[in-house]
This record gives structure tokens, sequence and C-alpha cells, in this order.
């Protein structure tokens, strides 16, 4: 009963935010941002990192910034940041700096380094200005909220079209020069690998549309999966209800048998839109098996005893742990409560109460009815009483009833649990 | 006798409205139901025009339900109460409309004269808890293994006697049937149940947030 059970909580982890390209504040693609958001570091050194790879490993900076640009998506929310004029300076400084090093280098005879600030760094840059587009689109269309469709760069001016032209241009142009600088071959072999190059231009040109595609495709599935969904829940909802109402039609002579319907089902709705396992709760908690657990357990319990006697029992249960012998004789022993209530209080509601504690579980079942005097217990009453009392004993668990003649009756059941599976449990 | 208590109805089925309505008006007569809305821009064009004691708010309703009447009117009129009402009983619902600042929450199937009571109590600045909600508070504030750490114990934990007149709300006792069972008096079972109100309502603690912030509260 303790409240204060101070149990070394875990220091609060707070979360990491998911790797996703910086829409505001970039200079090119936000790869650096995001990179710098998801580390938790400043951006500075995400860029010094970077341009370091890329003078000094043979270009892989390069080749990481090119691929996390096409793996990573754009963070969808628009965040307001701004790049400061000191932060501009650095990060251009820095690029100057990166070609200058390349350059140097280059002329000390690293000739990937060479590669990389000569034609296909001419490559490289047409392909960014064609991405940079690409993510312009995007974020154009995110802006305006319609989803265009199949536009896909298109429909953004002569100014998309003028840098998707010359992006292009610059991948040709550069590849093409790599190719004549570097290697000297017969008319066959050249035009071979002229073919691959066009082919590996074009690859690199399309990449954001072939994205688009596949992205497109994985949210349509979802979107999919959700209508069905749906369309599920709108079937199931109708027919059930429908059919009580038509059942209720015909009985409505019949007020006792109409409550009962009504109840049942409100309770069945009740359970496959909030219950533990209900549409309420998918992908939500997610603790698999709580179906079997206690607290379904006596919700079930409460319903069987609503439906046999035309009463209200509404179950409030605080905490959860799976079954065992223990609580299944506890459960019993509280439908065997909740029968007696409805039998003999002549009342139309009993309240449950059932909490689960690390040392204990404790369940409530009271009504507001005719109660009775402990010393002038009906024949009848005292048998039940005995039942539960048994069932309790032989389980280590005990029985308080509190009853006065006019106010109504409660019974208190106590079971001791392990504590040790109940954090197992959890 | 003092004046009626003038009750705004706001909730988008027309004949749950009609049949609070003519409950209130036939069995109770110190309630008087001075308008109805059956959407969020329809409430809070009335309750701003109107301006009652006391809104009974459905919490689901088209464009944002009970919560974002809550949102648009609690800052400029912090004189008028509300009271949630719903069909709902999944604790998301209840929480949210507890922690967007109404005084209390209990579900349609309450009789006409529990509902007027209910109206009665938190015009006069209590709470009211039906005892699944008690359940979903103590559940919220109960010290589970592994739970995070309080950030603030001022609002993130519970005394102990708040916690034994919520085991006694969620076991179904009156008010005074607690203030019986805890010898103290009513007044003070009503300080501890609004103060319970409270930490509900601007407490930290991670269930409360994630249920708030997955409507979109915080």
């Amino acid at each position: 009963m303790d409240g204060v059970t101070s149990s070394a909580p875990a220091a609060p982890v707070r979360a990491r935010p998911p790797l996703a390209r910086r829409r505001n504040g970039r200079f090119l693609a936000g790869v650096a941002g995001g990179v710098a958001d998801h580390l938790g570091v400043d951006v500075l050194w995400v860029r010094v990192g970077f341009v370091v790879l890329t003078v000094f490993v043979s270009g892989s900076g390069a080749i990481a910034y090119g691929l996390l640009w096409v793996f990573v998506k754009q963070e969808q929310a628009d965040v307001a940041r701004t790049a400061g004029r000191a932060e501009r300076q650095q990060a251009f400084g820095l690029a100057a700096l990166g070609v200058g090093a390349g350059l140097a280098a280059n002329a000390l005879g690293n000739s990937v380094v060479g590669w990389v600030v000569g034609p296909l760094g001419v490559a490289a840059a047409g392909a960014a200005l064609v991405w940079r587009e690409a993510d312009e689109s995007q974020r154009r269309r995110w802006t305006a909220g319609a989803r265009s469709g199949i536009t896909g760069m298109s429909g953004s001016g002569r100014t998309a079209l003028l840098r998707v032209v010359a992006g292009a241009v610059f991948v040709a142009a550069g590849i093409g020069v790599f190719l004549l600088g570097q290697l000297q071959l017969g008319q066959v072999q050249f035009a071979l690998l002229a073919v691959v190059a066009t082919l590996v231009g074009v690859g690199v040109i399309t990449v954001p549309w072939w994205l688009k595609l596949v992205r497109d495709l994985g949210e349509e599935r979802r979107e999919r999966i959700v209508e069905a969904e749906r369309a599920e829940i709108a079937a199931h909802l109708h027919d059930s209800v429908l059919q009580t109402l038509a059942l209720i039609q015909r009985q409505s002579d019949q007020p006792r048998e109409v409550l009962r319907l009504a109840r049942g089902q409100e309770r069945e709705l009740r359970h496959w839109l909030y219950g533990a396992s209900g549409y309420g709760r998918v992908g939500r908690a997610g603790e698999p098996g709580l179906d079997t657990g206690l607290s379904a357990a006596i919700t079930t319990a409460a319903a069987e005893v609503e439906d046999t006697y035309a009463i209200d029992v509404r179950p409030v249960v605080v905490g959860d742990r799976p079954l065992d012998d223990d609580l299944r004789a506890l459960v019993l022993a509280a439908r065997e409560a909740m029968v007696n209530a409805a039998k003999h209080a002549k009342v139309t509601e009993v309240s449950v109460y059932v909490e689960v504690e690390p040392g204990e579980v404790h369940v409530f079942v009271r009504d507001r009815g005719v109660g009775f005097d402990a010393d002038d217990v009906p024949g009848d009453r005292h048998g039940l009483a005995d039942s539960v009392h048994g069932r309790m004993e032989r389980h280590g668990g005990t029985v308080r009833l509190r009853s006065t003649p006019g106010e109504g009756t409660e019974v208190q059941l106590r079971m001791p649990v392990a504590e040790a599976e109940q954090e197992s449990g959890q | 006798m003092t004046d009626p208590i003038r009750v705004f109805l706001v909730d988008d089925h027309a004949l749950f409205r009609s049949g609070v309505r003519a409950e209130l008006d036939r069995s109770v007569p110190d309630l008087t139901v001075v308008g109805e809305a059956g959407s969020v821009d329809e409430a809070v064009a009335g309750i701003r025009h109107i301006k009652p004691d006391v809104v009974l708010l459905d919490v689901h309703m088209p464009d944002g339900g009970g919560a974002e009447v809550l949102r648009q009117l609690r800052p400029e009129l912090p004189d008028v109460v509300f009271l949630a009402l719903s069909v709902s009983d999944a604790a998301e619902d209840v929480i949210a409309v507890i922690r967007a600042g109404a005084r209390g929450y209990v579900t349609k199937t309450i009789s006409g004269r529990e509902l007027a009571d209910a109206v009665h109590r938190v015009k006069s600045g209590d709470a009211v808890f039906s005892p699944r909600l008690a359940g979903f508070v103590l559940d919220v504030f109960s010290d589970r293994p592994g739970a995070a750490p309080p950030g603030d114990p001022e609002l993130d934990l519970l005394t102990r006697r708040e916690r034994d007149v919520l085991r006694l709300l969620a076991r179904g006792y009156a008010y005074k049937e607690i203030a019986g069972e805890l010898f103290i008096s009513v007044k003070t079972v009503e300080t501890h149940v609004s103060s319970v109100l409270r930490k509900t309502q601007l407490s930290n603690r991670y269930e409360l947030s994630r249920w708030a912030s997955d409507r979109r509260l915080v």
C-alpha cells in the first residue's frame, strides 16, 4: 500500500531525433545539419569531418555525403532555422579550404583526389544541382499541401528547368572529360565505355525520381492498409449494432431483456474499440497476452454476471499481471461476490474495483443494496460467503465482509502475490 | 432559492442533446438549458455569446472535439466551467479533456439525477471523478518499477491521503461515505479531489504527457 517505493529509477533517456536532412538553414542538402542534430554535436564539426574525409581518405567524404543525401529523407516538419552570417562564411571557407587542399594533393600526385576535384567533381556538382532541385520541388509540394501527383520536378518554372538541364550538362561533361583524360583505349572499348558512362550519368541524374517512386509506393500501401482497417471497423459496427437494434425492437415488451441486449452490445463495442487488444490499442503499449491477464479475466467475469442477471457491473482495474492459480481463485471468488450482490442486494448496479500492487492484489465488490446484519445472516448467503472464504483461504488470501442493513454490502478480497513476478510481467 | 444554473449543451448528436435537455428540464428544477451547439464552431460562438455557468461538453466531435472547444475558450472565459460528457471510456480521451481544462468527466450512461449532481458540484468549484477516471489517474500516478522518476514532486506524486480518497472513489464511494471512512470532513475530501485534478492537469508525468501529446494538446 506504501506508494513511495523508490525503486531506483532508470535515468531518463532523451530520445535522439531520427536522422533527417534539414530543410531550413542548409547550404547544400542539409545532410551535415541532419547528422549534427542526430548526434547532438555542432554542425561545424560534421562539416569539417566531411571535408577531411574527402581530402585525405580518397574522396570518401563526398561519397558518404552523396549516399546520405540519397537515402536520408528530408525532415517533414517546417522547423524555423536560419544560418547566421558567421556560419555561412565558415561553410564557404571550409569548402574553399577543401578544394585548395584537394588541388594541392593532386599536385602531389594523389590521383584519386585529383579526380574528385577535377572532372568527377564537375559531375558531382551537376548531380548536386539536379538533386537539390528535386529537394526544392518536394518542399514546394509539402508547402502547397496539395499532392500534385506525378509532376515530379516540372511545373516549378523555368529556373527549375534551367537548373536541371545545367546539372545534366555538368554530369555529362564531367564524365566525358574524365573518360577522355584518364584512358587511352581503342575505338570499341571507348564506345562501350561511353555507353556505360551515359547510363551512369542518366542514373545519377534520375536518382530523385526513382526515390520518389519507391517512397510514394510505400506511402500508398500504408494508406490502403489504413483504409481497409477502417472499412472493417465500419462493417463490424454496422452489422452488430443493426442486429442488436432488430432484437431490441422484437423484444420491446420485455424491458429486462432490452436492457440486457443494449448493455451486452455496449460492452462488446467498448471492448472492441478500447479493450486491451481492441482497435484503440493497436500499436500502443504493445503488451502481448494482456488479454489473458487479471484485468481481462475480471472484465470477463463481470460481463458474465451482467449477462446472467441483467444488472450493471462496471469494473475499474488499476494495473495488471499475468494470471496464475492464486489469481484465478481470486477472480472466481470475485465472481461469486458479484453473483451474490446481483442475486440478493436488489440493485441494478455493482461496483468492482481491482488494484494490483507489488506484493498483493485487492478486489472490492460493492453494492448499495439492502445489506444484511452480520448477526442475522440468511442461510443461503452464509453458504456463499463460506465458498468465497474457502476459495480465498486455500490460496493464502483473506476476505473481509462489510454490510449495513439498508446501505449495502462490500466484499473485500486480498491475495498476496510474489513480487519478483510482478516486475518480469511488466 | 438561488438562480438556476445556466447550462449549455455541446454534442454533435441532436438526439442526445434533446434527450439530456428533456431529462434536465423534467427532473431538475434548478438547472436551465440556455443553449446548445452541434459543432466546435457553433459551440465557441454560442458559449462566447451566452456565457453560461456550466458547459456539458462532448469529447468526440468532428474538427477537434471537446478539447478544441476548451482550447479556444478557456483563456478568454475562465469563469465558465466545463464538464466533459462522453460515451468513450478510453483513457486517452478522459485524460485529454481533463488536461485541456475540464473540471470533471462523466459517461453518457449517467442518470439525469446524477448528472444534475455533477453539474452542481463542478459549478461550486469541485471536481467530478467517475470511478473509472479515478482508476485511470491512480494508474498514471502509480509507482511502477522502472517508471520514469518524478520531475516535480509537488505535481508528479500523489499524497497518501489523495491516493486513499481516489481508491475509495474508484470503489464507488460517495464523498460522504469517503469522509466517514477516512474520518475527515466532506470539505476535506473535496479539497483532496480538487488537488488531484490540478495535478492531473499540470503534471508532466510521462504517461500523462504521452496521452496528451497523442491528442496534440501540448
